[in-house]
């Protein structure tokens, strides 16, 4: 031991996050539902209620990973007007215990590319007049340089993108490497053999295992798949952290029981502020008692495994 | 090609549940599509359920007009009333072969909608079909063919409750269902294998057309045109005469004009990005996606497409609002044939083509017919 803070423990903040606070609570909510400004207030109200870490959505109209309720949060942040510039704004001004991971889409990261490269966005006003027999290449190439190196810029320590399959993720693992950004996958019921090798051969902070078949949704009761699914990942170093259709503490406890390393929540914290409508400190106040209870649930289940299992030595 | 890529464009970018079902997806495609039984079901049911060979018509009219030879493939009168028909042949027999006993898919005009429960019916498989509550309460007559046909419509009131929503809705239905459910997809669009799959399925037209024209003048067209939306039909009639010196045009719709804020172009006017499990052209973001033909209404296209754009294969321009609506009139009145709208961009295109004359021989792909657009027309042309 030195005397002067030295490396951290672990190479990554999301990584450090989960095991230092195992077991780990990781939360979501929609950047923008319904403004930027009551998402800061709500972002404040995870992290008091003890989020471990917070994952932020960054709106897409087309997100073909969601269910209805995330579907509908991505609506209304879409109809305020959320971009992400703004997105990014708010990202600067936001000051967390919990590190902050982006999740969104790969249309929205090549766009942010096209709009900040210097040639590639343009209206092709002369292209499509080319000829047939033009064989001079047309295409212009998206990056995705501009968004992580902004991500990282705005204090972002991690990026999940569900559209994203490991087999095309090698520009965009390139660019979280240079900028010491987390990628996180996405692991399925389905996902085995050589599939999942090659997502855990490009995951960073912590895989993301997805507790059933469809999209995100608050359910009532926690899915076997998930036990067969972390059984099929204890190989591999890296935290799991189980998510899709987590609600309620009982949820949280019976899944860290399984393995878990964290649980994710999503869906029932966007019913809280879709029921809350305009927003406002109702609303914070209801996310952070439910935080509170969800965190709650998580340790219980984690102190049910303690027999078994030493927990990671506590870091002040 | 390899990985369902078209020269980097294309692949499967959807959410990881989705990946095990697009591989065995494929799997099945390749074994069974290749199968000498299953091409001879799906021809005897193109020929006598659809109604192929479709016709190759000189509209003498219309090239006397614009000293040109212009020729439709008259996929107007298949069973349907489109093209649409001999993808969702192939899909559902495909799927009923793979031991899929229920079809879902999404629909926006419900063209697409109306296919599938047809071929739902026929083939004796369950099939729900979403559709956007806007499009439901638009597209009334529609939602009628389906349910007298025994498909279940499901009203999707998400979002924008438009085509997009519906295609989130039936996507989150495969992926809990995929054991007993087969997604028919709509056009050549979507993660691999969907985009070879449909373009197989649709080359039947350019196959033929590629017949009756070589019969009728000796040789073949000077060039090759087609509405893209997605880009069934214009994949289906181009396959066949892609090693052959012929010219292709792609029309997308041109909505309010190239520079507008209101299209529906990303060939054109577009950059490359990845929407609906594909990487491909999408129009940009602060574009208000729009077409006056619900069928070419798209932001994105297939990834075949975006390909043929980049190695200049094929010309992609924008016909807007206003000229389409003008060659709509224009078949009806020189030739008594009324254009789906889709369609009628394609027309329009031509038409440019001829007046140009670059092309002595052009030959145009008549995806569907009018008949759905009539309430359109009747508003814009005081009829």
């Amino acid at each position: 031991m030195t005397p002067e803070p030295t490396a951290p423990a672990f190479d990554s903040d999301v990584e450090a996050a989960i095991r230092e606070n195992h077991p780990a609570l990781i939360t979501y909510i929609t950047a923008g539902d319904p403004s930027l400004e009551d998402t800061k207030a709500y972002v404040e109200a995870l992290d008091r209620g003890g989020s471990d870490l917070i994952e932020l959505g960054l709106p897409f109209s087309e997100p073909i990973a969601e269910g209805p309720t995330i579907q509908g949060a991505i609506n209304r942040a879409l109809e305020a007007g959320t971009t992400p510039a703004g997105f990014f704004d708010l990202i600067d001004d936001l000051e967390t215990d919990a590190p902050l991971l982006v999740m969104t889409y790969y249309n929205m990261i090549l766009q942010f590319g096209n709009s900040e490269a210097p040639c590639a966005s343009n209206s092709n006003s002369e292209a499509p007049r080319a000829s047939n027999s033009d064989a001079a290449s047309l295409r212009n190439e998206p990056t995705v340089g501009p968004f992580v190196e902004r991500a990282a810029e705005a204090g972002l320590s991690g990026i999940i993108v569900p559209d994203l399959p490991a087999e095309e993720a090698d520009p965009l693992r390139t660019a979280c490497d240079e900028h010491g950004i987390d990628l996180v996958f996405i692991v399925a019921p389905t996902t085995e053999g050589e599939r999942l090798d090659r997502i855990m051969s490009q995951v960073s902070g912590f895989a993301y295992v997805q507790a059933r078949l469809g999209t995100t949704g608050a359910r009532a009761n926690v899915s076997t798949a998930t036990h067969e699914s972390l059984s099929r990942l204890s190989d591999y170093d890296v935290p799991k952290a189980v998510g899709f259709g987590v609600s309620e503490g009982d949820h949280a406890a019976e899944i860290i029981e399984a393995g878990a390393d964290g649980v994710i929540v999503g869906s029932a914290l966007v019913d809280i502020i879709a029921d809350h409508g305009a927003g406002g400190a109702p609303a914070a106040d209801a996310l952070e008692s439910k935080v509170r209870e969800l965190k709650r649930g998580a340790v219980r289940g984690g102190d049910a495994t303690t027999d078994e299992e030493q927990p990671e030595p506590e870091h002040p | 090609m390899s990985n369902g890529t078209f020269d980097g464009y294309g692949g499967r970018h959807v959410p990881e549940p989705l990946l095990e079902p697009l591989e065995q997806l494929a799997g099945a495609y390749d074994d069974i599509a290749t199968d000498d039984e299953f091409q001879t079901d799906l021809r005897g049911l193109l020929e006598a359920f659809a109604g192929r060979p479709t016709p190759l018509y000189h509209a003498s009219n219309l090239s006397e007009r614009y000293d040109a030879e212009i020729y439709l493939k008259r996929e107007d009168l298949l069973h349907g009333g489109a093209h649409k028909i001999n993808n969702a042949l192939g899909q559902a027999l495909l799927a009923k072969r793979a031991g899929r006993d229920r079809l879902i898919a999404e629909t926006g005009a419900g063209q697409h909608g109306t296919a599938t429960a047809m071929v739902g019916a026929l083939l004796d498989l369950e099939t729900e079909i979403y559709m956007g509550k806007k499009d439901v309460e638009r597209q009334e007559m529609n939602v009628f063919r389906m349910r007298l046909m025994g498909a279940e419509v499901n009203e999707v009131t998400r979002g924008g409750e438009g085509l997009a929503d519906a295609v989130d809705a039936a996507l989150e239905d495969f992926a809990k269902n995929v054991d007993d459910t087969h997604y028919l997809v709509g056009s050549v669009v979507g993660p691999d294998p969907f985009p070879r799959m449909v373009r197989d399925f649709q080359s039947v037209i350019g196959e033929e057309a590629r017949e009756q024209i070589r019969e009728r003048t000796g040789e073949l067209p000077d060039a090759a045109v087609a509405c893209v939306g997605g880009g069934s039909n214009a994949i289906g009639l181009f396959h066949a005469f892609r090693e052959d010196d012929v010219a292709f045009y792609g029309a997308e719709g041109g909505g309010d004009g190239a520079d507008s804020s209101k299209h529906a172009a990303p060939l054109a006017n577009g950059t490359d990005d990845v929407i609906h499990g594909m990487k491909t052209r999408v129009i940009d973001n602060d574009v208000d996606v729009h077409s006056v033909s619900a069928g070419l209404d798209y932001p994105g296209v297939g990834p075949e497409h975006a390909m043929f754009r980049a190695v200049g294969r094929c010309e992609y321009q924008g016909v807007t609002d206003e000229e389409a609506l003008a060659a709509f009139r224009e078949l009806s009145e020189t030739e008594g044939i009324i254009p789906a709208l889709e369609s009628s961009h394609a027309i329009a295109r031509a038409i440019q083509l001829a007046e140009d004359g670059e092309h002595e021989t052009i030959l145009v792909n008549l995806s569907g017919r009018g008949d759905k657009d009539m309430e359109t027309a009747a508003s814009k042309f005081e009829l």
